[in-house]
């Protein structure tokens, strides 16, 4: 490789890594507003997984890739809610109902698919070339980013957001100050949905195509980078930046000797195992975090 | 705020007609009735668990009454915190209900945030929290962190809270008993000064003396029934301690003998560093005889916490050496002082103290589960628990005297009965108790001090942190000051009186 050799390389592992990286943000915001309300959220997965595919439907029918978007976002805040009242109001254990949304977002985008395609698991997306592009990249990309310092000013310098976070922290506090903290908890989660079906629709845009459970473990991995992250949007940001890269460096490498590229499929759970462990500084999640809100 | 005239004039701000709270196996609350008027201030009294928290808890809405009604000014309450709150009623709760991560101002604008509907306005917060401060000379950084804050800090930012909120009606639920008396007396002035400006204070209290000198009527209640309620000035402490326990109280037991053991636990030049990465502890040093009480006098917050800590291994000192016996505790685990016979009643009881989701015969052989008789092998045996949880329990009086009941639905007192009996019952070479009888009534605060003064002449080493002075002087063979992290002073008993240790206290040295 010469030195153009090299900056080429370098430009290309760059601005792939922002592909990998844009529905890791967008979902560990998601995240990241639902666990800062104290409710678990590994339903990501399968709230990525609906949005994808009702994303993918929607634009494919109307020829309009925002009306998908916007699809996505809706079917992501509406099974969002499921499990927002699953675990707020039935106080079941979070774990079990997020992985409940995901076990039934699989099984249903196969099912869904196979009606809408008369029988097949996956469909390819002719909308694809009518994509807009801002310079290199999808909108959802520029988005994604803008997402950031916006979730930032609504978790901390906004009044619901203050109620927010003290949800998560000491709701029994909150709720002899007045906040309603099973409201609270539910629309901390709703939106955490729509921003994970937000990140869901733009896999079958990037790919231009759907294919049954293409989110493979990307909202586990979004979850990973909230941890990583130590639960700060600014934190997750880089985190998906992280992961993406080692996402991005994997596919490029494939097929050159050297790294097998199971090694960088490896990294984010690797890393988020490392972040759990403290190595890296303490990770301190909400203290209220899994625990439903006790009346009596 | 309303002003009690323009409501009505007939009305009472506090009335409970037959309130009756029933939990499982426990009847809090039996058909209670008490009215509170305008402008008063309010004691209620009785022993622990007599249903004190309980009936506040259903005033403030966050219980629900099974029987009776509730009137607030006049309107009924029906469970709806947020809505008693905004008709004006204020609770400062046993337990401090602050989000630890937030600030002073966080906290205190918490629901009833000021600027417009979307924006927080933090400055603007701060600004009214700093002047609501001053006006009630209740001095605080409204930008500092809770976790940083003293505990008697903490107490002044609920009142902060209350009074932010322009409650009329306040309720304070054993305000006094993590204060020293310097903040006590503060607290009663403020408490005062509030009363002038036409507020209603109901307050709850184990100190006898306190209800005297700052009530205007007090209400008894026993095993969830009022017994009395009478005009401050028809009463005496005599009388009142006769209605709350229902038989006479002896004089507490006191001191004797000298202490002739040998130093068993000895700290040298100890050093620590906080989690927020301050000196916690700076050069500490003391010795503790077999057989002695050292008391550890102090405003909370000077690194008695920290100290209590690095005695037990759960926090690693920075510097210095802690001996125990003729051992170096050099790279202990926690493990290891408690085989070396260390025990500890801890500060927080909620959270080092018992294990809430936990029965009580749980928590009462949580240390101790591992051995004989409590386990065979891998396998614990329920039946020696059981049997060591039933004793306890009558020894300390725990109420209700049930092993299998959960330490989450204990009240205050009954939940410090479970640590106090637990680490007792450990049969300790050195005891480690702060704050041993905080939140007690008066049977078992005497029942505790005895059992501190048996452990003693069993030849025990212990050391005694406290914010009470008088339970310090009661109790302590020499009494050592800390202020800032260093021992400021340490006293031999005969030489020490409350205002020695007050000025040592505030940090003069000896
Ligand atoms: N959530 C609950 N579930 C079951 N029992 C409870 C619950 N809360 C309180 N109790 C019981 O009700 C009784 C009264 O408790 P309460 O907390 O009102 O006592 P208290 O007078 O405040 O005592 P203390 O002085 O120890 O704080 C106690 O026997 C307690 O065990
Ligand atoms: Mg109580």
């Amino acid at each position: 490789m010469g030195d153009s050799g090299v900056a080429l390389f370098f430009m290309t592992l760059l601005v792939s890594t922002l592909r990998k990286a844009t529905p890791l943000i967008l979902a560990s915001l998601g995240g990241f507003f639902s666990e800062k309300s104290g409710v678990v959220n590994i339903a990501l997965e399968g709230i990525m997984l609906f949005g994808a595919f009702v994303g993918a439907v929607v634009a494919q029918t109307t020829q309009n890739p925002w009306l998908g978007v916007l699809a996505a976002a809706g079917v992501g805040g509406a099974v969002a809610a499921i499990h927002a009242t699953a675990s707020i109001w039935f106080r079941a254990n979070q774990i079990v109902s997020g992985l409940g949304v995901n076990l039934l977002a699989v099984g249903a985008t196969i099912f869904l698919c196979e009606v809408y395609t008369g029988g097949q698991r996956s469909f390819m997306l002719s909308v694809s070339e009518k994509l807009p592009r801002w310079g290199p990249f999808l909108p959802l990309v520029y988005i994604a980013l803008l997402m950031v310092p916006v979730v930032y000013l609504m978790v901390y310098r906004t009044r619901q957001g203050l109620r927010l976070r003290a949800v998560g922290e000491h709701p029994e506090a909150a709720r002899t100050m007045g906040v309603d903290v099973q409201m609270t908890r539910f629309w901390a989660v709703v939106i955490s949905g729509v921003l994970a079906g937000v990140a869901g629709s733009f896999l079958p845009f990037f790919a231009g195509s759907f294919a049954k459970n293409m989110t493979n473990g990307l909202g586990y991995i979004a979850l990973g980078a909230l941890i990583f992250g130590r639960w700060t949007p600014w934190g997750a940001l880089a985190a998906s930046l992280l992961f993406g890269s080692a996402d991005a460096l994997q596919e490029m490498l494939q097929g050159r000797g050297g790294v097998p590229s199971q090694f960088f499929q490896m990294v984010p759970y690797v890393l988020t195992m490392v972040a759990l462990a403290g190595i890296v500084g303490r990770a301190i999640p909400p203290r209220a975090l899994g625990i439903p809100l006790r009346k009596e | 705020m309303t002003e009690p005239s323009t409501t009505n004039p007939t009305a009472l701000a506090v009335e409970m007609r037959r309130v009756t709270k029933q939990f499982p196996g426990v009847l809090a609350n039996d058909c209670i009735n008490l009215q509170v008027a305008y402008g008063e201030i309010h004691a209620i009294i009785g022993e622990n668990g007599a249903g004190k928290s309980t009936l506040m808890s259903v005033l403030s809405g966050l219980l629900k009454a099974d029987e009776g009604e509730v009137l607030l000014k006049g309107h009924p309450v029906r469970g709806r915190p947020h809505l008693v709150s905004r008709r004006g009623l204020g609770m400062v709760y046993q337990h401090f209900m602050l989000v630890p991560n937030f600030t002073v101002a966080e906290n205190v604008i918490l629901g009833n945030e000021p600027g417009d509907r979307v924006h927080l306005d933090l400055r603007a917060a701060e600004e009214a929290v700093r002047r609501l401060g001053q006006d009630y000379g209740l001095n605080l950084d409204p930008a500092a962190r809770i976790e940083d804050l003293s505990v008697g800090e903490q107490q002044r930012v609920e009142i902060l809270k209350v009074l932010y909120r322009g409650s009329d009606v306040i309720v304070l639920d054993e305000p006094t008993q993590v204060l020293t008396l310097q903040e006590k007396n503060e607290l009663f002035e403020t408490l005062r000064c509030l009363v002038r400006d036409g507020r209603t204070i109901i307050f709850i209290t184990h100190h006898l003396e306190e209800v005297m000198a700052l009530s205007d009527r007090v209400t008894v209640l026993r095993r969830g029934r009022v017994v009395a309620s009478l005009a401050i000035q028809d009463t005496d402490i005599a009388t009142l301690a006769q209605l709350m326990v229902g038989r006479e109280i002896g004089p507490g037991e006191k001191r004797t003998g000298d202490v002739t053991g040998d130093v068993v636990l000895e700290v040298s030049d100890l050093t620590a560093v906080s989690e927020r990465g301050l000196q916690a502890l700076d050069g500490v040093s003391f010795g503790v005889r077999g057989g002695e009480i050292l008391g550890l006098a102090g405003v909370e917050g000077n690194g008695q916490r920290e100290l209590v800590e690095t005695l037990t291994g759960l926090r690693i000192p920075s510097g210095g050496e802690i001996r125990i016996g003729d051992q170096s505790t050099h790279g202990w685990s926690p493990r290891q002082f408690l085989e070396a016979g260390v025990a500890v009643i801890p500060e927080n009881r909620r959270v080092r103290g018992v294990v809430e989701p936990f029965t009580i015969a749980e928590n009462l052989v949580l240390g101790r589960h591992w051995k004989r008789p409590f386990s065979k092998g891998w396998v614990l045996d329920l039946g020696a628990m059981e049997a060591e949880a039933k004793s306890l329990i009558s020894d300390f009086g725990i109420v209700p005297p049930d092993p299998e009941i959960l330490v989450r639905t204990l009240s205050g007192g009954n939940q410090q009965r479970v640590v106090v009996a637990r680490e007792l019952a450990k049969k300790p070479v050195v005891l480690i108790a702060a704050h041993p009888t905080r939140g007690l009534d008066i049977a078992g605060r005497q029942f505790a001090h005895s059992c501190l003064l048996r452990e003693r002449s069993l030849g025990a080493a212990i050391l005694l942190v406290s914010s009470d002075l008088e339970e310090i002087l009661d109790l302590g063979d020499r009494i050592a000051v800390i202020f800032e992290g260093r021992i400021t002073g340490i006293l031999p008993r005969e030489e020490a009186s409350e205002g020695k240790l007050g000025l040592l206290m505030v940090g003069a040295r000896r």
